[in-house]
C-alpha cells in the first residue's frame, strides 16, 4: 500500500508555567492509504497532540515545534502557509471526528447550517461549480446549483450513517439531538468532503457503551467502503483491536512500537506494550498494573522515557533513544532490549 | 413555546412593579419638606390663597386618597397637570420623547458600531499593545464623569475649533414635525440644511453618551469572545478549515454577544429614561432635561410621571432583551 501520511521525528513542546513541556519527542507515525491506524496510549501520552499537529490546530502562542516533518501526500504540512493548509488540506483531504460531539457543534446554529457551511467550503464539487478563487471569505457566495447538489449528498450520507428523517435532523439545534445522533452527524461531516484521511480523536469516549460499539462499527465500515484512511486515537486496547488494521503505541510523548493488529496482539516485543497488554483485566478478575508512574513531561527521563519503569532497562536506554528497528513486516519497534518470543 | 411564556410572565409583572414604584416615589415626594403649593404660590401668598390652591390640586385630601386618585388617573393615561406649566404632563413628555429617542438611537448606534468590532479585535489580539491601549481608553471611558466630558467636548469642538454647535437640538425651528425625529423629518422633506444642523447638534451629546457605553460593550464583547474562542466548536471549525474570518465574525461573535446584548439593553434603558446630565449640559430638550427642571421646581406630578416612564422603559427593555436572548441562543427558549 502507498504511504499517505508520514510523521517523522516530530518534536514539539508547550510553554507552561512550569517550563517547556516536551509533549512529543521524535515521534514517527506512518499511515498507508485506506488504512485504519490506531494510536494507543495512556492519557497525556501525546496522542491528541499528535492528532492536532496533523490537523494544524495546536494553540499557536504556546506551541514550540522544534523539529521533524508531517508529510501528507508528499507535502510537508508543517511547511505550508496556514491559509493554504486551512483552504486546501483541512476539512478536505484531512477531516476530523472530535472527541466531544456536543461541544464541537456550535450551540446557536442548527446542525443543517453547520453542515452546509462545511459543504460551502469543502464540498468535493467546490472547484467545479462557481468557486471564486481569491475572493475574501466573507464575500464568497454559495451558488444555488452547487448547494442543491451538496444538499443531496448530505441527505444521502445521513442515510448512510443511519440517521432516519434527515430533513428534520438538519433543522434541529445540537442540544435537541442525542449523543449518538451528534456523533453520527460528525462522522457524516467528516466523510462529506471525500477526504483521504479522517482523524478520529477518541470518537466514542463521550458516548454510552451501547452506542460506542455502533459508532465504531460505522466508522470501520464506512472507511473500508470508501477507502478512507483513519487515524484513530484511543486509550482502549479493545477498541483498537476491533476496528484497526494496525496499531501504534505511544508512551510519554514517544512512539514505542507499531504493528499490524494481529501481530500487535500476539507478538508485540516492546516491554511497555507487553506490560500494557498484561494490564488488561483478565477473566479471573486480576489486574496487573505497571509499577512506577508516568514521568513529568517538563523534566522527562533521558533516552527511552520508559526506562525508569522497565525491567529490561540498561545503561544504553538512559543514554539515547533507541532507533526504529524492523521486527517483521510492518512491525517496527524502538527498544534496545526487546522481548524475545519463542516461535508460537 | 417558552418565548410566549416569557412575554406573558413579564407583562403580568408589569402592573405590580409600576404600582410598587409609585408607592415608593409617592411616599418620598410627600415626606420631603418642600411644599409644592408654597413654591407655586410664591413667598407673598396669603393663607387663603394657599388653601385654595391646595384644594384645586387635591393636596387637601388625606395621602391615601391622593394616592388612589393618582392611580386612577395613571390607569387612564393621565399623569396629571404640571403645577408649574399648567399643562398635562403626559403631553409634555410626549413632545419631548422624540428628542430623547433620537439621541438614544444615535448614541447606541455609535457605541455598538465601535464597541463590538473593537471588543472582538482586542480579544483576538489580547495582551498586545492594541489591547493595552484600548483597555486604558475603555477604563477611562467608564471612569470619566459625563458632565466633565460634555464640557471638555464643548470647549474643544464648539468654542476652540467651532466645528460643532454648543448646545440645543437644531438651529432655528427645525423641520415641521412628522415623526418628531429631526433627522428623519428633514430627510423626508429633503431639507439638507436642517439635516446638517440636526446632525451637527447631535454629534457632541451622542459622543458623550456613547463613550462610556462603547467602553462597556468593548469589555463585555472582549470577555465573551475570549470565553468562546477556546471552546471545542472553534477547534472543530478550525480543524475543518472553515475560513478564520468567518469563524470569528459569524460563529464566535454570535455566541459571544449573548452577554453583550444584556448590556446593550441596559444602556438603552439608561439613555431612554433620560440622559439627565448630558441633556442638561447640552440643553437638549428631552425627557432627562425635563426631569431635572421638574425636580428643581418640586413639580411632584412631573417627577412621578418621569418615574413611571423610567420604570416602564426598564421593564420593556428587559422584556426585549429576554426575547433577543431566545432569538440568539436557542437553548434559552427550551
Amino acid at each position: 500500500m502507498a504511504e499517505l501520511l508520514a510523521v517523522r521525528d516530530l518534536t514539539l513542546g508547550f510553554h507552561t508555567d512550569a517550563g517547556l513541556a516536551r509533549v512529543l519527542d521524535g515521534v514517527n507515525l506512518t499511515i498507508d492509504r485506506g488504512q485504519v491506524m490506531g494510536l494507543v496510549g495512556e492519557s497525556g501520552c501525546g496522542k491528541t497532540t499528535l492528532a492536532r499537529a496533523v490537523l494544524g490546530v495546536l494553540p499557536r502562542h504556546v506551541t514550540d515545534i522544534s523539529g521533524g516533518s508531517i508529510r501528507f501526500k508528499g507535502r510537508d504540512l508543517l511547511a505550508l502557509a496556514p491559509d493554504v493548509l486551512s483552504r486546501e488540506v483541512c476539512g478536505r483531504a484531512i477531516t476530523f471526528i472530535p472527541q466531544d460531539p456536543y461541544g464541537s457543534f456550535n450551540p446557536v446554529f442548527t446542525v443543517g447550517t453547520q453542515i452546509m457551511e462545511i459543504m460551502k467550503w469543502k464540498s468535493p464539487r467546490r472547484e467545479a461549480i462557481g468557486w471564486q478563487a481569491g475572493m475574501p471569505a466573507l464575500l464568497q457566495t454559495y451558488p444555488a446549483e452547487r448547494r442543491r447538489a451538496d444538499r443531496d449528498a448530505v441527505l444521502k450520507l445521513l442515510d448512510a450513517v443511519q440517521l432516519p428523517q434527515p430533513e428534520q435532523i438538519l433543522r434541529k439545534y445540537p442540544h435537541e439531538l442525542s449523543g449518538g445522533q451528534r456523533q453520527r452527524l460528525m462522522i457524516a461531516m467528516a466523510l462529506l468532503p471525500e477526504p483521504d484521511l479522517v482523524i478520529a480523536d477518541e470518537p466514542t469516549t463521550a458516548l454510552d457503551v451501547t452506542i460506542q460499539a455502533q459508532i465504531l462499527g460505522l466508522i470501520r465500515r464506512l472507511a473500508t467502503e470508501r477507502g478512507v484512511a483513519v487515524l484513530f486515537t484511543t486509550h482502549d486496547l479493545g477498541t483498537a483491536y476491533e476496528i484497526c488494521d494496525a496499531v501504534t503505541v505511544m508512551y510519554a510523548g514517544q512512539d514505542v512500537e507499531s504493528a499490524p493488529t494481529d501481530v500487535f496482539f500476539t507478538r508485540c516485543v516492546h516491554p511497555y506494550t507487553d506490560r500494557l497488554l498484561a494490564s488488561l483485566p483478565r477473566p479471573d478478575g486480576k489486574v496487573a498494573g505497571i509499577p512506577g508512574e508516568v514521568p513529568s513531561l517538563v523534566t522527562p527521563p533521558p533516552g527511552c522515557r520508559f526506562h525508569p519503569r522497565c525491567d529490561s532497562a540498561a545503561a544504553d536506554c538512559r543514554a539515547a533513544r533507541p532507533p526504529e528497528t524492523a521486527s517483521g513486516a510492518g512491525h517496527r519497534v524502538r527498544c534496545f532490549h526487546p522481548r524475545v518470543r519463542a516461535a508460537a | 413555546m417558552r418565548r410566549l411564556e416569557i412575554i406573558v410572565s413579564r407583562l403580568a409583572w408589569f402592573v405590580p412593579t409600576i404600582v410598587g414604584l409609585l408607592i415608593i416615589i409617592f411616599t418620598i415626594s410627600h415626606i420631603i419638606p418642600t411644599d409644592p403649593v408654597r413654591v407655586l404660590a410664591g413667598d407673598n401668598a396669603t393663607q387663603e390663597q394657599l388653601d385654595a390652591l391646595r384644594k384645586e390640586y387635591g393636596y387637601d385630601k388625606p395621602l391615601p386618597i391622593q394616592f388612589i386618585n393618582y392611580l386612577k388617573d395613571v390607569a387612564t393615561g393621565n399623569l396629571g397637570i404640571s403645577i408649574f406649566t399648567k399643562r398635562p404632563i403626559s403631553e409634555t413628555m410626549w413632545h419631548r420623547l422624540p428628542a430623547t429617542l433620537e439621541l438614544t438611537f444615535a448614541a447606541v448606534f455609535l457605541s455598538v458600531l465601535f464597541g463590538i468590532p473593537l471588543g472582538v479585535l482586542s480579544a483576538l489580539k489580547r495582551n498586545s499593545l492594541f489591547d493595552h491601549v484600548l483597555r486604558v481608553i475603555t477604563v477611562s471611558g467608564l471612569a470619566v464623569a459625563s458632565f466633565w466630558l460634555a464640557m471638555e467636548l464643548q470647549f474643544l469642538f464648539s468654542m476652540n475649533l467651532a466645528v460643532a454647535p454648543l448646545n440645543g437640538r437644531i438651529s432655528g425651528f427645525g423641520p415641521d414635525p412628522i415623526t418628531g425625529f429631526f433627522v428623519i423629518d428633514s430627510l423626508l422633506i429633503w431639507d439638507m440644511e436642517s439635516l446638517r444642523s440636526a446632525l451637527s447638534h447631535m454629534i457632541l451629546p451622542a459622543i458623550t453618551l456613547a463613550l462610556p457605553a462603547a467602553a462597556t460593550i468593548v469589555r463585555f464583547t472582549r470577555a465573551g469572545v475570549l470565553e468562546v474562542i477556546n471552546s471545542n466548536f472553534v477547534l472543530y471549525e478550525r480543524a475543518m478549515g472553515i475560513p478564520w474570518p468567518l469563524i470569528v465574525w459569524k460563529y464566535v461573535l454570535r455566541n459571544a454577544l449573548i452577554s453583550t446584548v444584556t448590556q446593550i439593553g441596559l444602556i438603552f434603558g439608561v439613555f431612554l429614561s433620560g440622559a439627565v446630565v448630558v441633556e442638561t449640559v447640552f440643553d437638549w430638550p428631552g425627557i432627562g432635561a425635563y426631569a431635572v427642571n421638574s425636580i428643581l421646581q418640586s413639580d411632584y406630578k412631573a417627577i412621578m410621571g418621569f418615574t413611571i416612564w423610567t420604570g416602564a422603559i426598564f421593564l420593556i427593555v428587559n422584556l426585549i432583551t429576554d426575547i433577543a436572548h431566545t432569538l440568539i441562543d436557542p437553548r434559552s427558549s427550551q
